[in-house]
């Protein structure tokens, strides 16, 4: 194979990605290796991993049912917010599940403002623990997500055909038959495929919603197993499992080829003749304002029921925020170190496969098993507790790693494709191609990516309730220790103060990267 | 002197041959039909393709597995030749030290070569903000600092009008002669070819052939460059 002069070495991602691989590789062996079949699973097990197939089956469907009519409106329609509620829709990737399950619980729990609505027409309050209360929550979090991707291929389809269909007088029947049915063929499965896949692995969810024999999850039984038996064995079975389940949904998920849903282009309205009528027009209506009000709802209960909580805080959260803050510092340096090299080596390779590979690793294995594997390593030889915090932190960053590498490998292969020859024909070295190009034209997907890292670290639940002991705490952990305590105001206060950091810290990236930064 | 050598270049199922010499200070326009291979060639010279056979030499030195940057080379491609998110003044320096560390020397010639290709005044702009004729002369400024004995030039104006891209051409021309630079520029244009080439050299049926005077080449062209140009 031809040598091809290149301003940069791939060596420093390739070994980052080795060192990726041996992280989780390492953690799944420890699971197996410590896993005894012998036993055999229960009818808890199996009843754990039906629940974790039906609500996520459950999730993935209701979720793309109700984003269909929601992206069809807003593809086809244009009005004043229309941008602000796309911008909307992208929040949720940001927003810690338990400020979510705080503001779902406000508004449809049992003493909720739905319930008490409810009850002044003497109707019984709703409930919202069990199956229905996981897959509400899903829906929550991955309605916007099925509608922005498959807003997405509504927005693929050139305009010009919606202009030869308007010529030929094409009505909304003959273009949903010609043009939109062909394309939800397209994306809709990829939608259910991801969005099942993320379900499959849901923690925090069911254990703030479910629980009981009748509604846990896998991953929540791997949590039981380590929390109320300290069996490490049972633990370390059921993450063989979930590992199987997770392994399996992943590679259903990247078969069905998806594109990225964080796109730009989304606000482009594209200019549409059909679907006039006032019937469509109304049910568009209605589509968006209960999307809207599905999704603001709870946002709203979160600030206006953590507001009262926010003024006497226990000092106990204020500390629990520290660590929070430390561990998504720690989460964001860990993955830039990462996902730059990586993405530098994606974009220079001629056959990247392995490197892509080890970026994805962590979309097929969950927090929990990783974190179960780590625990097994850890143990024998120190104190799980006192290593909470870094393990945590590395923890989040190997999940954020696949959505960095999105978001660093198109600009990275761009700056190199664009820059690369005109770099090496001046002899500028790697040192300075760094700082002269790559550091200053990529600053803004850097920013981007350091932004959803810190947010998702800063509100993830999964890993530290494994390690953390009554000493430690994050700011999510010690929210659901206030609701296990019943202190619900303190809870809301926190989960105010939980979301206002997520939000500044992805906020103060995300403009870090773009301040001064030129096209 | 530049000399090929026996030179391969292959590029699929493509294989461009090469077998020449080019003097000191010529100007010679590569001329050629669409895909005929003449920015194969230039890349070929510049290091960002291997030779599949024979030599590069500059002034009787084998430079064929140099680095582009170790090259005696300076070289325009057709688009991207200024970073845009650096002003005009470090785009300039990068041809005096590509770390950009610069001397209050250093500075002073960056200035000079800017105001040679009239660019006085515009140091602090952004490529962004300047016209495209403007953009074309603080690459030249670049070219100019750093000082390599040949020049390769891909259409670097062809994105220009006419008469700005006659301008740049005589400009480059002036700047070549000045400094006694060797140059090569692929045209598409014979009046280009004309106006500033002393030589030219034909890019057509997987051979680039000895450069050969611009006037005798056009006037009683070979049949693939007939075709080409289109005429009679």
């Amino acid at each position: 194979m031809a040598r091809r002069a290149q301003p940069l070495s791939p060596a420093l991602g390739v070994v980052a990605a080795l060192g990726v691989a041996v992280l989780i590789l390492g953690a799944l062996a420890a699971v197996f290796w410590r896993a005894e079949a012998g036993r055999g699973l229960g009818p808890a097990d199996w009843q754990a991993v039906r629940f974790t197939v039906v609500q996520a089956a459950l999730s993935a469907g209701v979720s793309v049912g109700f984003a269909l009519p929601v992206a069809r409106a807003l593809a086809r329609r244009r009005f004043p917010g229309r941008a602000a509620l796309i911008a909307l829709m992208g929040a949720p990737f940001i927003l810690p599940v338990i400020v979510a399950v705080l503001g779902l619980l406000a508004v449809f729990g049992r003493s909720g403002w739905i319930s008490q609505g409810l009850s002044l027409i003497g109707l019984p309050p709703l409930r919202i623990y069990g199956l229905h209360g996981v897959v509400l929550a899903h829906v929550f979090f991955n309605l916007p997500l099925a509608t922005r991707l498959i807003l997405q291929g509504w927005q693929e389809i050139p305009a010009e055909r919606f202009r030869l269909a308007a010529q030929l007088g094409a009505g909304p029947g003959a273009i949903w038959r010609l043009l939109e049915w062909p394309m939800l063929r397209r994306t809709a499965p990829g939608a259910l495929a991801v969005i099942f896949a993320i379900c499959l692995t849901s923690f925090a969810v069911a254990l703030t919603l479910g629980g009981g024999p009748r509604a846990t999850t896998v991953e929540l039984a791997i949590y039981q197993a380590f929390r109320f038996d300290f069996d490490l064995a049972r633990a370390a079975l059921l993450s063989v499992l979930q590992i199987v389940l997770t392994g399996v949904a992943a590679a259903l998920a990247l078969r069905a080829a998806m594109g990225e849903g964080f796109g730009v282009g989304l606000d482009r309205a594209i200019r549409r003749w059909d679907a006039q009528g006032w019937v469509l027009k109304g049910q568009d209506g209605l589509a968006i304002a209960l999307a809207a009000l599905f999704l603001l709802l709870p946002l709203a209960a979160i600030a206006t029921e953590g507001v009262a909580g926010l003024i006497a805080l226990p000092a106990s959260v204020w500390g629990a925020a520290l660590n929070s803050l430390l561990i998504a510092a720690g989460s964001t340096a860990i993955l830039l170190l990462i996902a730059l090299p990586m993405a530098v080596a994606v974009a220079l390779m001629r056959h990247p496969g392995w490197v892509e590979g080890a970026g994805l690793l962590g979309m097929a294995v969950s927090p929990l098993v990783i974190g179960t594997g780590a625990f097994i390593v850890i143990y024998p030889v120190a104190d799980p507790a006192a290593l909470a915090l870094p393990v945590t932190a590395l923890v989040n960053a190997l999940m954020a790693l696949p959505f960095a590498l999105r978001i660093l490998v198109p600009r990275a292969r761009a700056v190199i494709g664009d820059f690369g020859r005109l770099a090496l024909s001046l002899n500028m070295g790697r040192r300075a191609f760094v700082r002269l190009v790559l550091w200053p034209r990529m600053r803004p997907q850097i920013g981007f990516a350091a932004g959803l890292a810190a947010a998702l670290s800063m509100g993830d639940l999964g890993v530290i309730a494994l390690f953390a002991d009554q000493e430690v705490a994050t700011l999510p952990l010690q929210i659901y220790r206030l609701m296990g305590a019943y202190r619900m105001e303190a809870a809301a206060g926190a989960a105010l103060l939980l979301l206002t950091l997520s939000v500044l810290l992805f906020w103060l990236f995300d403009r870090g990267g773009r301040r001064h930064a030129e096209a | 002197m530049l000399r090929l050598e026996g030179v391969q270049i292959r590029s699929g199922d493509f294989t461009l041959r090469a077998d020449w010499s080019v003097e000191t200070g010529a100007r010679v326009a590569v001329i050629g039909p669409s895909g005929a291979g003449k920015t194969t060639l230039l890349e070929a010279i510049a290091g960002f393709r291997d030779l599949a056979a024979g030599r590069i030499l500059w002034d009787g030195r084998d430079i064929g597995r140099d680095a582009p940057g170790a090259r005696p080379i300076a070289m325009l491609f057709q688009d991207g030749n200024l970073f845009p998110h650096l002003s005009v003044a470090e785009n300039a320096g990068l041809g005096v030290s590509p770390d950009l560390r610069l001397t209050p020397a250093d500075r002073t010639r960056v200035r000079q070569a800017l105001a040679r290709v009239g660019l006085e005044g515009l140091e602090d702009r952004k490529p962004a903000a300047l016209s495209g004729g403007q953009q074309s002369r603080a690459a030249l400024a670049r070219v100019l600092l750093q000082g390599r004995p040949l020049l390769l030039l891909d259409e670097p104006f062809a994105a220009l009008g006419p008469a700005l891209k006659a301008e740049m051409l005589d400009l480059v021309a002036e700047l070549a002669a000045e400094s006694g630079a060797t140059l090569m520029m692929i045209s598409h244009d014979p009046a280009d070819a004309r106006r500033i080439a002393g030589q030219a050299i034909l890019v057509a049926d997987g051979v680039a052939g000895a450069p050969q005077p611009v006037a005798a080449l056009l006037d009683t062209p070979p049949p693939a460059l007939r075709a080409y140009l289109g005429e009679g």
